[in-house]
């Protein structure tokens, strides 16, 4: 079956496909065996422990039901207007929880960029047209979290991120409790502050998260992610 | 409801902080008053006493043992909330180590630097804190004071018993009645509050009485949300409301309690609810304090939230004038910390940060259908300005739609448990 596709995509776009700016697709279904004691994909797929995966470029997160039970976290950002392209796929993949908190897909995400553009390259195929046009939007190639590492060793001051926090406690609760609104204390902090880049430069898509998270400076959000982490 | 000393944990820490406070010294403890325990007063002294660590003495003044919140209000007379889920004691106040004291402040001495209570006490303070909230401009409604009139029309604009006695009026209304608004002049506490009650009166009107019609006498052309409020009443209770503006007399409106009658530029109408939301000023006791100008507001520093007219005493929430931070419980909340880190900052020499204010405003216009606002501001030289902001979106899906409401469910225990601890 996957000839086929393979096939079909060859005589549609030619040697310059979407799948291969991406990555490299038979080098990603590979790496997808990572995720195929979970995940199917390709004709016959169906959801298994996590949901099958043809047509997840442009699909809202946690849209295609057909019985499959969705976290709470996962539903949410679908909700709030996530939707699944390259980008918010890439750092879904690099750290499933930094980008979907309370995810139930229990993997530790691939740290390497190439991995995650040939698996990517390789689910592209999957999805619906037009994925020959390197423009379209679902595989359009653009900018990913991408935090230089000075970012990410930033040590906070826990103080300060004791008094940033106020104001993240007028909506999240101290005590953990997650109704409505996602509890934040007790994150590791690397995931914390991927979190909040994430939402900084709009790829998570919350509004009020954007808002309050495009006005910390690398700096503060350290030091909320310090502050938190040392919270249980 | 006692003035007993507590023991605290941590005075070794808090005798060392006090030693850096030049202004307090040669004084046991520095002692900080607050006057009003809502969503300002409450979260300052509960801020104040938790991170000082018992450096500070606080002490609360509030009128009422319970409080009401104004927000979910609406809610309630939609029948979304039960009213027993909008009231909050202050049992959990003592544990942070503040003293809340159940009582009327009737004076302010600020040579004396001291509160007098209605019960005769007289308490003296270091720095104070007013967080009155609103009260009503009488005479800005002709025909209506709110001595005489409020349980006739109520306003319904500070929660407890008028909130139920407007519920119950609506209720009681005769099918194909009419329910009357006469919506507040700017500026006023909750911008989207008097047409989020619209769309929770259409709601409860839609499910017992859908004949009914809603009247908005309104002296403002332009409100809160007001594309999102029209484009949600139109798609849930089409032909039910009608909104009069400026331009075809909303400003001149007189109403007659004793005939239940509005009068629009000079032409009468019966109508069987008449909910009058009057012009607002900031709360008595802070006109007393002689803190307000002739607008009725008090005029506060932006970084700090600092009366401009006395260092000692702090204004928070509806009562001060900021700059562009709508009158909401978020506002006086996050105004609330800035001003106890600066208060703690002065009283003990602790770190002060650069002040950063927030707000949100949830609105439910129907069932599952929630809608929102929200803006983050910075102190500027001249007032609290608005850095950057964000609206819902008409046309958004319903699953959105229903996120937004249950969003606003989880601020609401987030924000009354950091109000009230
Ligand atoms: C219908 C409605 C809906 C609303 N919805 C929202 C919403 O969804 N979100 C939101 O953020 N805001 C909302 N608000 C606004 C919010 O309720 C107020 O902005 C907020 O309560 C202001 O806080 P405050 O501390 O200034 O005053 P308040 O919360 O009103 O507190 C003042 C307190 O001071 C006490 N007091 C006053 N004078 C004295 C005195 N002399 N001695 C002792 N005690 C005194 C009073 O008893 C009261 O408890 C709504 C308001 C209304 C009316």
């Amino acid at each position: 079956m996957l000839k086929r596709i393979i096939l079909a995509l060859a005589m549609a776009g030619g040697p310059l496909s979407a799948a291969e700016l991406i990555g490299d697709a038979d080098k990603g279904e590979i790496v997808f065996r990572k995720c195929s004691g979970c995940h199917e994909v390709g004709v016959s797929a169906r959801n298994r422990i996590g949901p099958e995966l043809n047509r997840i470029f442009g699909r809202r997160a946690a849209a295609e039901k057909d019985g499959f039970f969705y976290s709470k976290g996962l539903a949410r950002m679908g909700a709030d207007g996530l939707d699944w392209e390259f980008k918010t796929l890439d750092a879904y993949l690099e750290n499933p929880k930094a980008l979907v908190t309370g995810t139930r897909m229990n993997f530790s995400g691939l740290k390497d960029p190439q991995d995650r553009a040939d698996v990517l390259a390789y689910l592209r195929q999957f999805s619906d047209m037009p994925q020959n046009i390197p423009e379209s939007s679902p595989t359009a190639r653009a900018r990913e979290v991408e935090l230089p590492p000075e970012v990410l060793a930033l040590v906070g001051d826990p103080e300060y991120g004791e008094y940033l926090a106020n104001e993240c406690q007028t909506c999240h609760q101290v005590d953990g409790s997650n109704d409505g609104i996602p509890a934040i204390i007790g994150w590791p902090a690397e995931d914390f502050v991927i979190a909040m880049h994430a939402y900084k430069q709009k790829i998570r898509p919350h509004p009020v998260m954007q808002m309050m998270a495009g006005r910390l400076t690398e700096e503060e959000i350290a030091a909320l992610a310090a502050y938190f982490n040392g919270l249980e | 409801m006692t003035l007993n000393r507590r023991a605290f944990i941590g005075t070794g820490i808090a005798t060392a902080a006090a030693l850096n406070a030049p202004m307090v010294m040669g004084q046991a403890k520095p002692r900080v008053v607050v006057i009003g325990g809502g969503a300002g007063g409450a979260t300052a002294a509960r801020y104040i006493a938790k991170d000082s660590k018992g450096a500070v003495e606080v002490t609360l003044v509030e009128a009422n043992p319970i409080y009401t919140t104004c927000f979910f209000s609406n809610l309630y007379i939609g029948g979304f909330r039960e009213f027993e889920s909008l009231q909050h004691g202050y049992d959990k106040m003592a544990a942070t180590g503040v003293t809340v004291i159940n009582d009327l402040a009737t004076g302010v001495d600020r040579a004396a630097k001291t509160v007098t209570l209605a019960g005769g006490a007289v308490l003296p303070y270091d720095r104070l804190v007013l967080s009155p909230g609103i009260d009503f401009r009488d005479g800005s409604v002709p025909g209506w004071s709110v001595d005489a009139h409020a349980e006739i029309m109520p306003h319904a604009y500070k929660a407890g018993p008028q909130t139920q006695l407007l519920k119950a009026q609506i209720e009681a209304m005769p099918q194909g009645g009419t329910f009357a608004m006469i919506a507040p002049p700017n500026p006023y506490r909750c911008p989207p509050g008097p047409y989020e009650r619209i769309s929770m009166v259409a709601w409860l009107l839609s499910q017992k009485n859908p004949t009914a019609k809603i009247l908005i006498v309104d002296p403002k052309e332009k409100f809160s949300k007001q594309g999102l409020f029209e484009d949600g009443w139109s798609r849930h209770y089409p032909g039910m409301v009608e909104r009069v503006g400026p331009d075809f007399g909303g400003d001149k409106v007189e109403v007659r309690p004793d005939t239940m009658e509005v009068v629009i530029d000079g032409s009468a109408q019966k109508v069987d609810v008449c909910n009058v939301i009057p012009g607002q000023m900031a709360g008595k006791i802070a006109q007393i304090a002689g803190v307000t100008d002739e607008k009725g507001w008090a005029p506060v520093l932006p970084d700090s939230m600092k009366s401009k007219m006395d260092e000692n005493v702090f204004v928070l929430g509806d009562s001060s004038a900021q700059g562009d931070m709508p009158k909401s419980g978020f506002s006086a909340n996050s105004q609330a910390k800035v001003a106890a880190m600066a208060i703690r900052g002065e009283l003990t020499g602790s770190k002060v940060f650069p002040a950063k204010y927030s707000n949100t405003c949830w609105s439910l216009l129907a069932a599952d259908d929630g809608v929102k606002v929200g803006a983050s501001y910075e102190p500027t030289p001249e007032k609290i300005a608005s850095t950057s902001s964000f609206i819902s979106q008409n046309g958004e899906d319903a699953g959105l739609r229903k996120q937004t409401y249950e969003e606003s469910i989880g601020w609401y225990e987030g924000i009354t448990a950091d109000i009230f601890g």
